[in-house]
């Protein structure tokens, strides 16, 4: 395996990248959303939370970029493949980090909530000021374990014919016949990035049981 | 004390208040008024209904009949009138439920800020007096771990000062103390007891009952069994449950 092809794969890692990152950015924010309507009293805040939560949870991460990329063109939204798999899995990620959060909100101890009432604060100034930051900290090290999830899950977008790794990987392979040694280099690329990730997701829960974390 | 039961305007009144839980009668037909400046114990054993009470008067629990009065504004389902009652109400709890990711002094001046609408300046001030006063003005920049149970407990005290109630609930506020402890939080309530605030102590202190009490109240089993000032509460029990739980705390002590 030469330089160029070496070139090739990280190219692939640099859309692997890319991908991650639109999904998990733009999971932040609309999960913070799905989160927040997924805790209200108001019922038609919630159950279209909880519809969200459980179609994005009960399909194949296959299906909704399949969806995405074909769907979008069909409804007249003519957009580019990589446009149409960062909104399957933005979308894929605001299911996900709104169920973590929301399990995170309603882990905050229920004296938080009695104590900024016996105040007077508003539901918006208990939400953020109170409760958020510490559901914050105690979703850590799950949001930082579905993060590894996500990013392993863009190798799926080689389905719909988007080169990232694990694409390019195929593509460098099928070129120089050495399989063994391109899916090597392509593991050894994923394992850089994701263990210590999950280094750093069990770290802070290791911090978090010993109550260290402020 | 006479005069404070007779005097003062009427500052929390509760009449005919029934409160259920599910199918559980937690409190059947309360009437209860509070003067200002007037310090009321309650007492009674586990169960019988002294945090419901209390936590139905700032509205953390709402009430199936009757109706309940704090400073003129009558408590109904309107977030209005909760709200004027909760700027009136300062609450002390058991556990302290301070904010864990905010500092004593970030504490004591959200609520001011976010409430009273004060600037940042303004409330950081009104805050390092109440937590000079509770005598922790020097630790206001620690987080709530860093101090012991009775500091964390006058750390609380001077967050619900901050906020100039009109009165003041507390719920078993020295209860989850190491015995070392207590101390420091019932001299910080005895000052505020000196100082005039009207107060409602859920505690099983009796030594703090007999030295700041204006009236001893009994409960069991969701009712108001028995009301006497502490003298008379103390020494001569007119009702035979409140004798049976005076005699269990004074065996426990
Ligand atoms: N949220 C709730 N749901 C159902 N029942 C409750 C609830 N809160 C309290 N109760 C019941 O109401 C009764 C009165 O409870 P409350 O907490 O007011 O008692 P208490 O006098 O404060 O007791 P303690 O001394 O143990 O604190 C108890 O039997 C309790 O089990
Ligand atoms: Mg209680």
């Amino acid at each position: 395996m030469g330089p160029q092809e070496l070139t090739y794969l990280v190219q692939g890692l640099g859309w692997t990248l890319i991908l991650t990152a639109m999904g998990f950015l733009g999971g932040i924010v609309f999960g913070m959303v799905v989160a927040l309507m997924r805790v209200s009293s108001r019922p038609w805040l919630r159950y279209p939370a909880i519809a969200w939560i459980g179609l994005f949870q009960g399909t194949p991460l296959l299906m909704q970029l399949f969806v995405a990329y074909f769907g979008l063109p069909l409804l007249g939204f003519d957009v580019p493949a990589w446009a149409a798999v960062g909104f399957a899995l933005t979308a894929h990620a605001s299911a996900f980090l709104g169920e973590i959060w929301r399990g995170a909100i309603q882990a905050v101890p229920k004296g938080q909530t009695e104590a900024a009432n016996a105040l007077g604060l508003h539901s918006r100034s208990r939400m953020f000021d109170v409760i958020v930051p510490q559901a914050f900290k105690l979703s850590l090290p799950a949001t930082v374990g579905f993060l590894v999830q996500l990013l392993k899950g863009t190798s799926l977008a080689a389905i719909v014919g988007f080169i990232e790794l694990a694409r390019a990987g195929v593509i460098v392979s099928n070129q120089i016949y050495k399989p063994l040694v391109v899916f090597g280099v392509v593991g050894v690329m994923y394992f850089a990035i994701c263990w210590p990730l999950s280094l750093y997701g069990r770290h802070l829960e290791r911090r978090m049981a010993a109550g260290v974390l402020k | 004390m006479e005069q404070s039961q007779q005097g003062g305007a009427r500052m929390i009144e509760m009449r005919k208040v029934e409160k259920w839980y599910g199918a559980f009668h937690a409190l059947k037909s309360v009437d209860l008024t509070v003067r200002q400046g007037e310090r009321i114990v309650l007492c009674g054993p586990s169960g019988s209904g002294k945090s419901t009470l209390i936590r139905c008067i700032n509205h953390l629990e709402t009430i199936q009949d009757g109706e309940i009065v704090v400073s003129g504004h009558r408590l109904n389902d309107s977030q209005k009138a909760v709200d004027a009652v909760r700027r009136e109400v300062g609450m002390v709890f058991q556990q302290f439920n301070l904010f864990p990711h905010k500092t004593v002094l970030e504490n004591c001046i959200l609520a001011p800020m976010r409430v009273r609408k004060l600037s940042r300046a303004d409330a950081e001030a009104t805050a390092r007096r109440y937590l000079d006063r509770v005598r922790i003005g020097n630790q206001a920049e620690k987080y709530p771990a860093q101090l012991s149970g009775g500091q964390q407990q006058r750390v609380a005290i001077a967050r619900a000062l901050c906020m100039e109630p009109k009165a003041m609930l507390f719920d078993e506020p020295t209860s989850a103390l190491d015995p070392e402890m207590v101390k420091e939080v019932l001299d910080t309530m005895i000052g505020l007891a000196r100082d005039g605030m009207t107060m409602i102590c859920v505690t099983h202190e009796m030594g703090f009952a007999r030295q700041v009490a204006d009236r001893v109240i009994f409960m069991a089993d969701g009712e108001i069994v028995e009301e006497n000032d502490p003298d008379t509460f103390f020494r001569n029990p007119q009702h035979e449950r409140s004798r049976a739980f005076l005699g269990e705390i004074l065996a426990h002590h």
